[in-house]
């Protein structure tokens, strides 16, 4: 189907619109996650650990609207209740400007700049929502952290699609006695609980790591867990496409049996693998994230949506501290988003299925 | 033809590979891990080195990996799955947990069928309204979101009205209840756990139902029936439902092993004794022998789960055959 008339029927519908707009705001902010962010991704300031965010405000004392400004907070140890109260330090206001400098940092990772959406004087600690334990920045990490939970699903998906189709492929186009142990491996796989799966492979996995190798791992292992699936529909699939004509046609000049799947079924198959795509990648944005959230996923400091949660697992946590949240409603945005979307290209490219 | 007995025994033949190789897959993941299987055992001094000795024998770790695993799966069959880190019988562990997990699931099955077949109904029948649109939104919205951050939520919510228990499955004084107090505060415990469950397999149930039935409502003999002048809510009832709710049986299986999957973090963060957190307990602590029979024992109720719903399948459609 061509592209623009893609576009159109997607245009058409409003909401399955708003959001593939929704999607490609998200991976704007993580593209330029620098740019919007406060502070640089390992910033961490232990004294201010779990400090509330940061109130913004326009309208000076006496009543007046001028240029935003924010205060710092000073920590206290109020020995009545025996905790550590944040307040106001009302002595020093802090203008917050915006396009302005900040830290330094690489745009698209090669472009030296220090130009910020938001941008605060170097002594102002602004928090837009607040600090964790460790005195990170929220809000930064938020951009960061999406860098990982966002791109991490398509990159198992690049692992677990080839692997997946290959294998349906030969074993669908082979057939016989191939195809029944090619298939009795993909349904072993297949009945095991996938996240006791998941969180296994990655409990295996050495501690002493680099966190780019950390990261590269939990890829793969993700990829470990969906090809299995995948490939039994390609499988069924080629299994109709190997009968028709074209392909005995094929068959009859000669053609080599890794031409005649890489070349003439697979691609065959590509209306399915694009739907299965875009409806696969929640569940494995899903996925990273409870692996994180238990501790068994991305570690710090590096940020991902699902470890900046792990903190929620402390009551006291989300009882005061609620900013610790924000990350979970981004991945339930984020994976509505794809459903959604998902949804629609399946209808576009296959009306017959009405699901 | 095949009686459905024949149908049962081969299916229960069929999935015995597949259980080989599940166990074979798992055990060798696990040994060439970089762990001591024994490591957590020797590291804990009120276990005696007698008891270790016993282990070492039992699994085998002086022999080559095949013999290890031969005798594993020996063990294994014969209902001896060693000892856990604190010295206390795998099997037994693991019993009481296979129970909680089955009680949690059994709740969650119930009730997402009973809201979701009625839903999904309404929303082919109403297809294209206001309703049907607001439900196919709803369902997106409850496969979204992620279940261990619902649950979460969920305790916020017990927390702030105070109307359920924060967690765990029985309350503190649970041994000195009579037997209705007991079972009143087991239901107690089980609803948010459940409801967080529910919502997360209710959308895509709903979504199943509504779209087998608009197929059946296409099909000739639903015309059929209405032509013959059946009202509305009997050519439903009793035509329509009848077909449209087979696929939705094939589904139970998949929905027993999304459970299985989902429930462990639900589980985890609701601290719910079921075998999902046992199982990541035992992972946090490298707890080797207690990994692998939580492994097994969880692709054997999968299994089981997928047997069951194939053969009430095969009640309901005697036309399925293997």
């Amino acid at each position: 189907m061509a592209k623009s008339n893609f576009f159109k029927q997607l245009k058409k519908d409003r909401i399955p619109y708003c959001a593939f707009l929704v999607l490609v705001f998200l991976y704007c902010f993580v593209i330029f996650a620098d740019f919007f962010a406060v502070n640089p991704s390992n910033y961490a300031n232990r004294k201010l650990a779990y400090q509330p965010p940061s109130n913004i405000y326009i309208i000076n004392e006496n009543n007046k609207l001028t240029r935003p400004y924010t205060y710092n907070y000073i920590k206290t140890f109020n020995k009545d209740t025996l905790s550590i109260e944040y307040k106001q330090d009302r002595s020093k206001k802090y203008k917050i400007k915006f396009f302005n400098k900040g830290y330094e940092y690489k745009f698209l990772g090669f472009i030296k700049c220090n130009i910020h959406l938001i941008s605060k004087p170097p002594e102002c600690n602004l928090f837009l929502l607040g600090a964790d334990i460790n005195g990170h920045d929220v809000y930064s990490r938020l951009f960061f952290g999406g860098q990982i939970s966002l791109t991490i699903g398509f990159l198992a998906l690049l692992i677990s699609f080839p692997i997946g189709a290959l294998y349906g492929g030969i074993s669908g186009y082979l057939g016989g006695r191939i195809d029944k142990i090619l298939m009795r491996l993909a349904e072993a796989i297949m009945s095991i609980p996938s996240f006791y799966l998941l969180i296994i492979l990655a409990s295996i996995l050495p501690s002493n790591m680099t966190s780019k190798q950390r990261f590269a791992l939990i890829t793969v292992i993700l990829a470990a867990i969906g090809w299995a699936g995948f490939s039994r529909v390609i499988r069924g699939m080629v299994l109709s496409i190997k009968n028709q004509e074209y392909i005995k046609a094929i068959e009859t000049i000669g053609a080599s049996k890794k031409r005649i799947i890489l070349n003439h079924i697979l691609p065959q198959t590509s209306s399915y693998v694009i739907i299965a795509i875009t409806l696969s990648v929640p569940s494995y944005i899903l996925a990273e994230s409870g692996l994180s959230f238990l501790g068994l996923g991305i570690q710090l400091p590096d940020a991902s949506w699902g470890n900046m949660l792990k903190e929620a697992q402390e009551f006291a946590n989300i009882v005061y501290r609620p900013w610790l949240l924000t990350p979970g409603f981004l991945i339930f945005i984020a994976v509505l988003s794809f459903n959604v979307l998902g949804d629609k290209i399946r209808d576009i490219l296959d009306p017959k299925m009405l699901k | 033809m095949m009686t459905t007995w024949a149908y049962i025994i081969k299916r229960i033949l069929s999935s015995i590979p597949i259980l080989l190789i599940v166990s074979l897959i798992s055990f060798f993941l696990i040994r060439l891990s970089p762990v001591d299987p024994l490591a957590q055992l020797k590291l804990n001094p009120a276990i005696s080195q007698e008891t270790i000795e016993k282990e070492t024998k039992r699994l085998g770790l002086d022999k080559p990996i095949i013999v290890q695993y031969g005798l594993w799966l020996k063990n294994f069959l014969s209902g001896n799955m060693g000892y856990c880190t604190d010295n206390t019988k795998v099997s037994t562990k693991i019993k009481g947990r296979i129970f909680n997990t089955l009680i949690l699931s059994l709740c969650v099955i119930i009730t997402s069928w009973l809201i979701a077949i009625p839903l999904g109904v309404l929303g082919a029948v109403y297809y294209n309204s206001l309703f049907d649109k607001i439900l196919t939104i709803l369902s997106s919205v409850g496969m979204a979101i992620p279940s261990f951050f619902f649950a979460i939520l969920m305790l916020i919510f017990a927390q702030k009205t105070g109307w359920f228990p924060i967690g765990g499955l029985t309350s503190v004084d649970f041994s000195q209840m009579s037997f209705f107090e007991k079972i009143l505060d087991l239901a107690k415990h089980l609803i948010l756990p459940t409801f967080v469950l529910t919502t997360i397999s209710l959308s895509s149930l709903t979504r199943q139902m509504r779209a087998n039935l608009l197929d059946v409502l296409n099909s000739e003999y639903v015309k059929f029936a209405y032509a013959k002048g059946l009202s509305k809510s009997k050519v439903i009832i009793k035509h329509a439902l009848r077909n449209a709710i087979n696929p939705i049986i094939t589904l139970l299986g998949f929905e027993f092993a999304g459970l299985l999957s989902g429930a462990a973090l639900t589980e985890y963060v609701f601290q719910y004794p079921g075998l999902g957190k046992l199982i990541l307990e035992a992972v946090m602590t490298s707890d080797i022998n207690l990994v692998m029979a939580s492994l097994m024992i969880g692709t054997i109720m999968l299994i089981i789960g997928n047997l069951v719903s194939d053969i009430l399948l095969k009640l309901t459609d005697p036309r399925v055959r293997v």
